[in-house]
């Protein structure tokens, strides 16, 4: 997992509460048997006029132009921007999967729903909760300012705007440890990988069956 | 020194570290891989640049996805794309791979135990709730999620909490015609589906030491429809019969010292179990579920139970739910219900035991004329030589059953075998869940024996009195 410590990043904004797994990656492309590759259905109804399939190629599918993210001036956004209650519906992981993959590092919104957050931060997505206030004046200045980009800085927990204000954000301090260095719960486990191969040594001692060649 | 349970004693033996949390990190000997759970597991590793902790400690075998008339013709091009990964990531990786076509390719908790890749006081996982099979070993086996694949295969390891000790000490001794299928069913019956929850079950007493292992294996195998995450029997000299001379035994100087080990890995007098159930065994008739919920099951001299006579709320609409499900009308005997097809295979029931008790019932008889599909599913290629070399092919297909290549089949759908809408099965699998056995599917699970009697008669009826 990569790690996130500080990120300067274009804001999209994505107006609308919630928003569901279903929406973020339909379910027909549940059949996959791969974790990457999920970003160009990210959002996929919403996004093409047309409905999008797992063996079917994107370019050259009919794009929704109404569809914020399409817009030219959020191409290469980092940041999105969403409503309450985001990531809600199923428990799928191939939610945070392809909005890492079409290239976000950070949501900011009032509030995620719980197996999602729990998702997002085993993927390296940083989900970042600010008070409804805070959010509906980043959508303001969002729209109204293009190029806007914000700071986030995981290790102060703030976000701060092009003029310079700084809002602080609560994260767990066991997530944000992980987090800033990049490790997965196998990075945590792999923590612990001289006391896995001590175990190994004095149990290939007693049972030295258990390590036969396969 | 404490008086310790099996699992205790599995446990112990396996713990790398205790964390202050309660969870612990257990060490895994052995991974079953095969090709729905794993490669999003492969890829993962692959995308953080990571290899496999111990190579050896995994292999894999195809299953889910495979045909079962003609092998090598996979209709569906998503079940293909699975089974093509499972290889090219096993090449990749250098993992022992049994793939379409090899003679000992089959179910994966069939050739767990088949091949030696599964022993006693191992700690096995695969991804699939079914690896429970593997405990009728005195082996620690739990199915996993993909993510504790890609962990497993990382670092050798899971982090787990605990779980509470169970002991189902069933007396006695089975009837004739009454099978492991139908004590498993019973216990089911009587515990319920959430029955074991939290719990490792140990199935002990005198009926469960006059099993043979593969009847130890259907019981542990359907430990996870009590709600239990795995099931144990204790070793004894039928287990060390069992695994001596498979290809993944210990032999030689390693085998005797292998032996010595096992002798230890049972449940010490006096041990605490936090839940205790019993049961006797020449007590229990031939079970038949008729709903949709394996708790949902009856003796065969039972009759469909009626919503109206069950005061709570809450299970009333759930009878009334599954019997508007499964078509049945109240109060019928269940002796005089219907079938339309019959399916026995499974992880449960396809071992060559099964094969044989089913035959028994079949040998010299034909099919119903009302049964439109009865099939025999081996529960891997060297189940089905076997079979036929005791000539039961030709006692199945002489009646008008179906004889097929190894594979989960039926019991999932996940390949072409299906049933259609509205369609009843007497089927020896493990999941009488709606849709489970193809979209409006009607499933009723009994004993191998049961099926086939089913299959011979065109209704269930009690093996016992054919
Ligand atoms: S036979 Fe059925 S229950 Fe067993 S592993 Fe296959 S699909 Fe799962």
């Amino acid at each position: 997992m990569e790690a996130f410590t500080r990120l300067t990043g274009l804001v999209a904004p994505i107006d609308r509460p919630n928003v569901d797994t279903d929406a973020i990656i339909p379910k027909q492309f549940l059949k996959s048997i791969k974790r990457s590759g999920f970003g160009p259905n990210l959002f996929d109804e919403w996004r093409y006029l047309d409905k999008g399939e797992p063996d079917k190629a994107n370019e050259g599918r009919p794009l929704n132009p109404d569809f914020i993210l399409n817009q030219p001036r959020y191409q290469g956004a980092q940041i999105l921007l969403a409503r309450d209650n985001f990531g809600c519906g199923s428990s799928r992981e191939h939610a945070p999967w392809a909005i890492y993959d079409y290239g976000f590092r950070a949501v900011i919104a009032p509030s995620f729903a719980d197996i999602f957050y729990g998702n997002s931060a085993k993927n390296g997505l940083l989900l970042v909760t600010l008070s409804a206030e805070i959010v509906e004046r980043l959508f303001n200045d969002t729209r109204a300012t293009p190029g806007y980009a914000l700071t986030i800085d995981l290790g102060a927990q703030t976000v701060t705007t092009p003029a310079g204000e700084i809002f602080q954000f609560d994260y767990a301090a066991g997530l944000k440890h992980r987090m800033l260095n990049g490790l997965d719960d196998i990075g945590m486990t792999l923590q612990k990988a001289d006391a896995i191969r001590a175990y190994e040594a004095k149990r290939k001692q007693s049972a030295p069956w258990l390590f036969a060649e396969t | 020194m404490t008086a310790r349970t099996l699992y205790d004693k599995l446990w112990d033996a396996h713990l790398v570290e205790q964390f202050d949390d309660g969870a612990a990190l257990i060490y895994i000997d052995r991974h079953i891989a095969h090709e729905v759970t794993t490669p999003q597991a492969f890829e993962g590793l692959k995308l953080a640049g990571r290899g496999l902790w111990r190579r050896a400690a995994t292999v894999a075998v195809s299953d889910h996805n495979v045909p079962t008339r003609d092998i090598h013709h996979i209709s569906d091009p998503v079940a293909k794309v699975q089974l093509e990964t499972l290889a090219r990531n096993c090449r990749e990786h250098r993992i022992t791979h049994f793939d379409i076509g090899d003679v000992r390719q089959g179910i994966v908790h069939v050739t767990g135990p088949e091949q030696g890749w599964s022993l006693p006081g191992m700690t096995i996982v695969c991804g699939d709730s079914h690896t429970a099979t593997n405990g009728a070993l005195g082996a620690l086996a739990f199915g996993i999620g993909t993510s504790e694949v890609e962990h497993v295969m990382a670092t050798q390891t899971l982090v787990l909490r605990k779980a509470r000790n169970m002991l189902i000490e069933v007396s006695g001794t089975l009837r004739p015609g009454v099978s492991a299928k139908d004590l498993i069913l019973a216990i089911i019956g009587r515990i319920g589906t959430a029955g074991a929850t939290g719990h490792t079950m140990e199935y002990a007493g005198e009926a469960i030491s006059r099993l043979s292992m593969e009847e130890r294996m259907t019981v542990c195998n359907m430990s996870i429809e009590a709600g239990g995450r795995a099931g144990l029997v204790a070793v004894d000299d039928k287990t060390i019969a069992y695994v001596e001379g498979r290809p993944g035994a210990p032999k030689g100087e390693e085998w005797t010292q292998a032996v010595a080990a096992w002798r230890e890995l049972h449940s010490d007098p006096g041990a605490h179990f936090d839940t205790v159930v019993r049961l006797d065994a020449s007590e229990i008739e031939p079970q038949v579920t008729w709903g949709t919920s394996p708790e949902m099951v009856l003796p065969i001299s039972g009759r469909v139970p009626d919503p109206a006579a069950e005061t709570d709320e809450v299970r009333r609409t759930g009878i009334a739910g599954a019997l508007k499900y499964m078509g049945l009308t109240p109060g019928t005997p269940l002796a005089e219900i219907p079938i339309d097809k019959v399916f026995i295979g499974s992880c449960t029931n396809s071992r060559i035991e099964d094969l044989r008790a089913a035959a028994a019932v079949v040998k010299g008889k034909r099919l119903a004329a009302n049964v439109t599909l009865a099939m025999v599913v081996p529960g891997s290629g060297l189940v089905k030589r076997q079979a036929e070399a005791e000539g039961l092919d030709r006692v199945f297909l002489d009646a008008g059953f179906e004889w097929r290549e190894p594979g989960c089949s039926m019991c999932l759908g996940m390949n072409p075998d299906q049933l259609l809408p509205g369609e009843r099965c007497a089927s020896t699998s493990n999941r009488n869940f709606e849709g489970r056995q193809g979209h409006g599917g009607r499933t009723h699970l009994v004993s191998p024996a049961m099926a086939a009697a089913a299959g011979i008669a065109g209704h269930f009826v009690d093996v016992q009195k054919v």
